[in-house]
């Protein structure tokens, strides 16, 4: 095991500096000059020079990138051009809301769509299973600032059961929890939606398996060889796509905490667009190419866990 | 027959497929019939009707400004269907030459490309169109741009899979034969036998670009004001949500019909295109 997660910690490596490359290139491929894009068409030639020269964009272009990537690998993400803050600090200030409301929508998705996608897949072509997939489709095509918005309306402007606006007080747990009812369902919708449809799939694919025929044959109880041996089995692109849907869940958080006033990382990132705080745009951008890599290696990790077999490979 | 047509009549044979095509064609037909249907134009600026409910006069109410909300919708559509399209459409090249180019040439070219594409994919396709957006300038052409980096990923691995089988194929061993280009086999002999699964994809990922060019409308990022979009309509909506919900409600609404329409659409095609789905 120790083995497998030291590989595992190896293969991340050149992952990370992809990622921070893909960075790199797309932030230079774009066409514009940045210095324009930040002071506007009407700047001197003057002021736009020595704003290239302080961004370091007047370097030749393989030693911005050398620059680029120790800077991201020590973790130096630089300072915000509007406030002069470290990058990192007003990352940090917001990050435990940004976490909250993922780790949340996790939960909402694996506890909704889990047993939905078992209970779907038992039914086969039965009711249950033809709501179970119609269900999904319309959870899947929400943009989640439509269903935001939507619950919104009904949960805390209609019935005002929850709050309208989202920003807690991190030392307050009970207010803290109840202030992230409504965001974390907004964005957990659309994941359980994807995960019941894997789940579904992946249990139909593990309960014809032989094994199942033969633990229901050795008087294994169908409960039992439904939640132990085909959950089991079929957990692996249930996980994949859990791994693979953070980065939508990244994405559809900016939109979650417009809709819901939360802080967090996609409030700062819209204010750095707004502002064209160019160097906090590209220093959050490695900030998510390190929580990608985090992930993809916790998603590899847990195939390691639940797949035996996988730790060989 | 040939599989597309096959697939089309395996698809509309089932009723989700068949709605699906209904909500999306009602749609374009809305997009592009709305010169002669819109009952008012989509900018035109009423004070003395502002933030007017649903009404025989405004059928779907009006804005801030008294414009009339069904008529910025069916404008709207143009927009949220030019871009999704065009997106779609440079994704499907792009992709289609890279992953047909990349398996055509195999070995470490193709290693390190798919390794390219799949760190394009793992970023969050909402954040990547946002920077791109953000740093391109909002209009239509850029989210276009931005909109298809997002999908080239995925249909670089659609056209790459089929192409590592089809190039050991005997026909195009024949081509090696009578000396032709690599272009050529590429593009005359590899291409139509992967062009109906792109498609395919396509109708599916059409949906993801609805949705992310609203997504990026509602941030701001969209075809700039007083162009109607979806999103930036919902945007507008949200900031009135206490006066005029209705103003949120029905963009939103739209976007979702016309989502779950090409997700309804793609599903079908992708179900009646799949060997493995066939017999089920």
């Amino acid at each position: 095991m120790i083995g497998f997660v030291a590989r595992r910690l190896l293969t991340s490596i050149p992952t990370l500096l992809a990622v921070l490359t893909l960075v790199f290139v797309i932030v230079r491929i774009v066409p514009g000059d940045p210095a324009l894009v930040i002071l506007g068409d009407q700047a001197t030639p003057e002021a736009a020079a020595a704003l290239r020269a302080r961004l370091g964009l007047d370097a030749p272009i393989w030693l911005q990138y050398g620059r680029f990537i120790a800077a991201a690998l020590t973790g130096n993400f630089g300072a915000s051009m509007v406030t002069s803050r470290p990058i990192i600090d007003e990352v940090a200030a917001v990050l435990p809301h940004t976490v909250d409301l993922t780790l949340a929508a996790m939960v909402v998705g694996v506890v909704v769509g889990v047993p939905v996608g078992i209970w779907a897949a038992l039914h086969r072509n039965g009711a249950i299973d033809v709501a179970a997939r119609l269900l999904s489709l319309i959870g899947l095509s929400f943009p989640v600032f439509v269903s935001g918005i939507f619950l919104l309306l009904a949960f805390a402007l209609h019935w005002r059961v929850f709050p309208v606006i989202g920003a807690a007080e991190l030392n307050d747990i009970p207010d803290r929890l109840y202030k992230l009812v409504l965001p974390a369902i907004t964005l957990g919708l659309v994941m359980a939606a994807y995960i019941t449809r894997v789940t579904r799939s992946a249990m139909l694919a593990s309960l014809s398996e032989d094994y199942i025929r033969t633990a229901r044959a050795k008087g294994v109880p169908w409960r039992r060889v439904v939640w132990v041996h085909g959950l089991r089995n079929a957990s692996l692109p249930i996980v994949t796509v859990v791994g693979l849907y953070v980065g939508i869940l990244i994405g559809n958080s900016v939109l979650t905490e417009i809709v819901f006033n939360r802080p967090g990382l996609g409030k700062v990132i819209v204010g750095a667009l707004n502002q064209r705080d160019y160097t906090m745009l590209q220093g959050l951008m490695v900030i998510y190419c390190f929580i990608i890599v985090v992930v993809n290696l916790i998603t590899d990790l847990l195939y390691g866990v639940l797949d035996p077999r996988v730790q060989q490979a | 027959m040939t599989p597309i047509r096959r697939a089309i009549r395996r698809a509309t044979s089932n009723p989700t497929t068949t709605a699906g095509a209904i909500i999306t064609l009602a749609i374009v037909a809305a997009a592009l019939l709305a010169p002669l249907l819109a009952p008012y134009d989509p900018t035109e600026q009423d004070i003395m009707a502002r933030l007017q409910g649903p009404s025989a006069e405004f059928l779907l109410g009006t804005d801030q400004f008294g414009r009339d909300i069904l008529s910025r919708l069916m404008w709207g559509a143009r927009i949220s269907l030019t871009v999704s399209l065009g997106a779609i459409a440079v994704a499907i090249v792009i992709g289609g030459v890279i992953g047909m180019v990349s398996g055509y040439i195999g070995g470490t070219f193709d290693l390190i490309v798919m390794q390219a594409m799949d760190v394009l994919l793992s970023f969050p396709s909402l954040i990547l169109g946002l920077i791109v957006v953000a740093l391109l300038g909002p209009d239509l052409v850029n989210l276009v741009i931005a909109i298809s980096l997002t999908a080239i990923a995925p249909f670089a691995r659609i056209a790459r899979a089929p192409t590592l089988v089809l190039k050991e194929r005997a026909f195009v061993e024949a081509g090696h034969a009578l000396g032709y280009s690599h272009s050529r086999i590429i593009f005359r002999h590899i291409l139509p036998n992967i062009l109906s699964e792109l498609l395919v994809m396509g109708s599916l990922w059409m949906a993801t670009a609805v949705r992310t060019e609203a997504s990026l409308s509602f941030i701001g990022l969209g075809v700039k004001p007083p162009t109607p979009t979806w999103g930036g309509m919902t945007r507008d909506g949200f900031e009135n949500i206490l006066d005029a919900p209705w103003l949120a409600i029905f963009p939103g609404v739209a976007i979702l019909l016309l989502v779950l329409g090409l997700n309804m659409v793609g599903d079908g095609l992708r179900d009646a295109t799949d060997p493995k789905l066939r017999n089920e």
